[in-house]
C-alpha cells in the first residue's frame, strides 16, 4: 500500500535487467526475463485487490453500526465507530485472555518446532548415518497424516491426563513439524560447508557442540522464517483447539466462533473481532512480509 | 554428565596442538595415551548423535499423531460414549456397517468431494495463473508477493465471518454486486450449491497466493535456455508455457495437488463459522455443505459417540488412501503413455 514498499525493490531488480535488455531483441528474452506488460499489472492489481479487500471489508464493516453495514449499497468507506467495536469486542469475545492464550501456544509451538526441525535437519542434511534415508522418508511419510484422523483417541488422551480445557493439551501433540525438518534439511545442505563441521571434528569437538557453535549461527536466517511460518500456522490452528479447549479459555480463532455463534448479535462487533483476531499476525506480515515469503518459496524448491 | 566432561578433557589436548602448531608431532604423542577413551566417546558420539538429534521428532510423532492413529481404528470398533470414555464396549464392525448404511455419511463424502474439487481445481489454476504473472519481471514485485500472501496470514476464524458476511443474502456485498448484472438475491446458505460455492470461495481465497508462490519458486528453478531453445523453435509464449513451465514444475504441481487434497478431506472451520452456530455444525439446515469433518465433530462431541466418530475418521483416512493410489495410479499411467 505504501509507496516505499512499492518503490524499494525495483532499485536492484531493474538495473540488471535492463542492461539484458539492450543486448537481447525483445521477441528472444524468456522466461524471467520478460517484463510485465500492462495487461499483466492488471491482473496482478486485480489479484492484489481481491486478495485485500476482504481484510479492507473488515474494516468498514469493524468501524460502522449494524444499520449502517445492511444498507443498500454496502459501504465503502470506513465508519465512525472503530475504537467503540473494538473494545466491545474485546470484552465480548474473551479476547484479552484469547489473544494471550494464542501468544503462549504459538510461541511454544514455534519454539520447539524450530529446535527440534534444526537438530533433525542437521541430522539429515550433514551427518551419515545407518537408515537416514529411510528415516527421512518416514518424516515426509508423516505429512500425509492429517490431525484430524488421531483427534478421538487425543481427546481420551488429554482428558486422561488432566489437561482437558486446557493449553498444553494443544501444544503437545504440534510440537514437531515434518515440513519443518525438512525445510531446514534443505536449508542446511547449501548453507552450511561440509567442510565447517569437518573442521568442528578435526578440533574434536563433539556433535552437541558442533550443533551449537557452527550450526546454530549459520541457520539462524532459516530458523527466524521457519518461526515466522510455524507461527502463523499455529495461532490459525483450528480443529484441534476448537475440541479440546472450550470458551473459558480459547484461543484466538476458538473466541471467534463464539462471535459467529449467535452471542452477539451486532454484525460490525463480529467483524470488530475478527479484526483483532487478524492484527497481530498482520502486523508481523507488514514487517516480515518479505522474509516469509522467501521462506516459503525456499521451502519449496525441492533438491 | 560423566561422558560429556571427559569428552570435553578429551577435546583439550587437540585444540592446545593447534595453538602450538610449531610442534604437532609431540602434542600427538602427548594425546595418544587417553585417546582409546577419547576414540571410543568419539565414535559413540559420531554413531549416536544423530540418532539423538532425530530421535526428538520421531518420538513426539509417535505419541501425538501415529499412536493415535491406530488407536482409533481400534477405537472404531468399540461402543464408547464421550462422558463415560473409559467404558469401551467391543461390537467389531457394528459401528462401520451403520456408518455404510447411514444416509449422513454418503452425503457427507460427496459434499467433502465436491467442494474439495470446487475449490482444488479453481485455486490451483489460478495460483498458477498468478505464478506466471508474478514471474515476470516486476516493479514492485515483493510488494504483489506479500498482498497474494495476506490472505494465509488470516485465520480461518476471521475469513470464514467476513465472507459469511459478504456472502449474506440481504445485504452482502456479493449479492449486492450481482444485483447490479441482473442476478436476484442468491440465498448463499440454504441453496445447496451455493452453500458450497461460497464455502470454496473461502478456501480459495486463503490458499491461491500460498500456491502461486510455491509455483513461482519451482519456475524460477526452470532453466532459461528451455525457453530460448522453445523460442528458437517458434513457440509461441502460450506454448513455452504449456511445453516448458508447466513440465518444469511438475514435481511441485503434484505437491501442492497432494497438500490440497489433504486439506480438502480435513474442511471443517469454513462451513462451520459459515453455518453460524448450531446449523454450522451440520452443514446447514439439510446437511447440504457438512463435510466429514463436520459429521465426525457432530458424532463425537453432539452425539457424544466417540466409536463413531472414530469410524468416520478412519473412513477419512481410507478416503486419503485411494485419492493417492489413484494419483499414483494415474501418473503411471500417464508416463508410460508418454514414454
Amino acid at each position: 500500500m505504501t509507496t516505499d514498499t512499492l518503490q524499494a525493490p525495483p532499485v536492484t531488480e531493474h538495473a540488471p535487467s535492463r542492461r539484458r535488455g539492450l543486448r537481447l531483441p525483445t521477441k528472444m528474452k524468456a522466461g524471467r526475463q520478460h517484463h510485465a506488460g500492462p495487461v499483466a499489472y492488471v491482473l496482478l492489481g486485480i489479484a492484489t485487490l481481491v486478495s485485500l479487500f476482504p481484510l479492507y471489508w473488515t474494516l468498514v464493516a469493524a468501524s460502522s453500526d449494524n444499520t449502517r453495514i445492511t444498507q443498500t449499497p454496502p459501504p465503502f468507506l470506513p465508519g465512525p465507530n472503530l475504537l467503540d467495536n473494538l473494545g466491545k469486542a474485546w470484552q465480548d469475545a474473551a479476547l484479552g485472555k484469547a489473544m494471550a492464550n494464542s501468544l503462549i501456544v504459538a510461541g511454544a509451538i514455534a519454539t520447539a518446532t524450530v529446535l527440534f526441525a534444526t537438530l533433525a535437519g542437521f541430522a539429515f542434511a550433514k551427518l551419515r548415518f545407518k537408515g537416514r534415508n529411510i528415516l527421512l522418508m518416514l518424516v515426509i511419510g508423516t505429512m500425509m497424516v492429517p490431525p484430524q484422523l488421531s483427534v478421538v483417541p487425543l481427546f481420551m488422551m488429554m482428558t486422561d491426563l488432566g489437561w482437558g480445557q486446557k493449553l498444553p493439551a494443544v501444544i503437545f501433540p504440534t510440537l514437531v513439524s515434518a515440513v519443518g525438518v525438512f525445510f531446514m534439511r534443505q536449508y542446511l545442505s547449501d548453507a552450511l560447508p561440509d567442510e565447517l563441521v569437518e573442521a568442528g571434528r578435526v578440533d574434536g569437538a563433539h556433535s552437541l557442540r558442533i550443533f551449537w557453535s557452527i550450526v546454530l549461527p549459520v541457520a539462524r536466517p532459516a530458523m527466524a522464517v521457519l518461526f515466522m511460518i510455524t507461527f502463523v500456522h499455529a495461532w490459525n490452528d483450528f480443529f484441534w483447539p476448537f475440541i479440546v479447549l472450550d470458551m473459558t479459555n480459547p484461543t484466538v480463532p476458538v473466541a471467534l466462533t463464539q462471535l459467529s455463534a449467535g452471542y452477539v448479535r451486532d454484525q460490525s462487533l463480529i467483524m470488530a473481532g475478527a479484526l483483532l483476531g487478524t492484527l497481530p499476525l498482520l502486523a508481523m506480515f507488514v514487517v516480515f512480509g518479505r522474509q516469509i515469503v522467501g521462506g516459503i518459496m525456499q521451502g519449496a524448491v525441492k533438491g | 554428565m560423566a561422558p560429556q566432561t571427559s569428552s570435553a578433557a578429551a577435546v583439550e589436548p587437540p585444540l592446545n596442538d593447534k595453538d602450538g602448531s610449531s610442534r604437532p608431532a609431540s602434542g600427538l604423542r602427548k594425546s595418544r595415551p587417553p585417546s582409546w577413551r577419547s576414540k571410543l566417546l568419539h565414535r559413540l558420539d559420531v554413531k549416536g548423535a544423530p540418532y539423538a538429534f532425530v530421535v526428538p521428532f520421531f518420538v513426539i510423532f509417535a505419541a501425538f499423531s501415529f499412536y493415535p492413529l491406530l488407536y482409533t481404528a481400534w477405537i472404531s470398533l468399540h461402543h464408547v460414549e464421550l462422558a463415560t470414555m473409559d467404558l469401551m464396549e467391543w461390537i467389531a464392525f457394528d459401528n462401520y456397517v451403520n456408518l455404510v448404511k447411514d444416509e449422513r455419511f454418503w452425503n457427507a463424502l460427496t459434499n467433502t468431494i465436491t467442494i474439495g474439487v470446487l475449490s482444488t481445481v479453481p485455486q490451483l489454476l489460478m495460483a498458477l495463473g498468478l505464478a506466471h504473472l508474478l514471474n515476470y519481471r516486476l516493479r514492485g514485485s515483493t510488494f504483489f508477493r506479500v498482498a497474494a500472501l495476506t490472505p494465509y496470514a488470516t485465520s480461518v476464524g476471521a475469513a470464514a465471518l467476513v465472507f459469511t458476511m459478504l456472502f449474506e443474502r440481504d445485504f452482502g456485498m456479493i449479492n449486492w454486486t450481482l444485483s447490479l448484472v441482473g442476478i436476484d438475491h442468491v440465498d448463499w446458505e440454504s441453496n445447496k450449491w451455493a452453500a458450497q460455492t461460497a464455502i470454496s470461495t473461502i478456501v480459495i481465497w486463503r490458499w491461491t497466493g500460498y500456491n502461486a508462490l510455491l509455483y513461482l519458486a519451482a519456475m524460477q528453478a526452470i532453466p532459461r535456455d528451455r525457453y530460448e531453445a522453445a523460442a528458437i523453435d517458434g513457440a509461441s509464449r502460450w506454448q513455452q508455457f504449456l511445453k516448458v513451465t508447466v513440465p518444469g514444475i511438475r514435481p511441485t504441481i503434484v505437491f501442492t495437488i497432494v497438500l490440497s487434497t489433504i486439506g480438502a478431506t480435513q474442511l471443517f472451520g469454513e462451513p462451520l463459522i459459515f453455518g453460524q452456530g448450531p446449523n454450522g455444525i451440520t452443514g446447514g439446515a439439510d446437511n447440504q455443505y457438512q463435510t466429514l469433518g463436520l459429521l465426525l465433530y457432530e458424532e463425537g462431541w453432539k452425539n457424544y459417540q466417540m466409536g463413531r466418530a472414530a469410524t468416520v475418521a478412519w473412513a477419512m483416512f481410507l478416503l486419503l488412501v485411494l485419492v493417492f493410489i489413484v494419483q499414483r495410479l494415474l501418473s503411471r499411467w500417464r508416463s508410460a503413455r508418454s514414454s
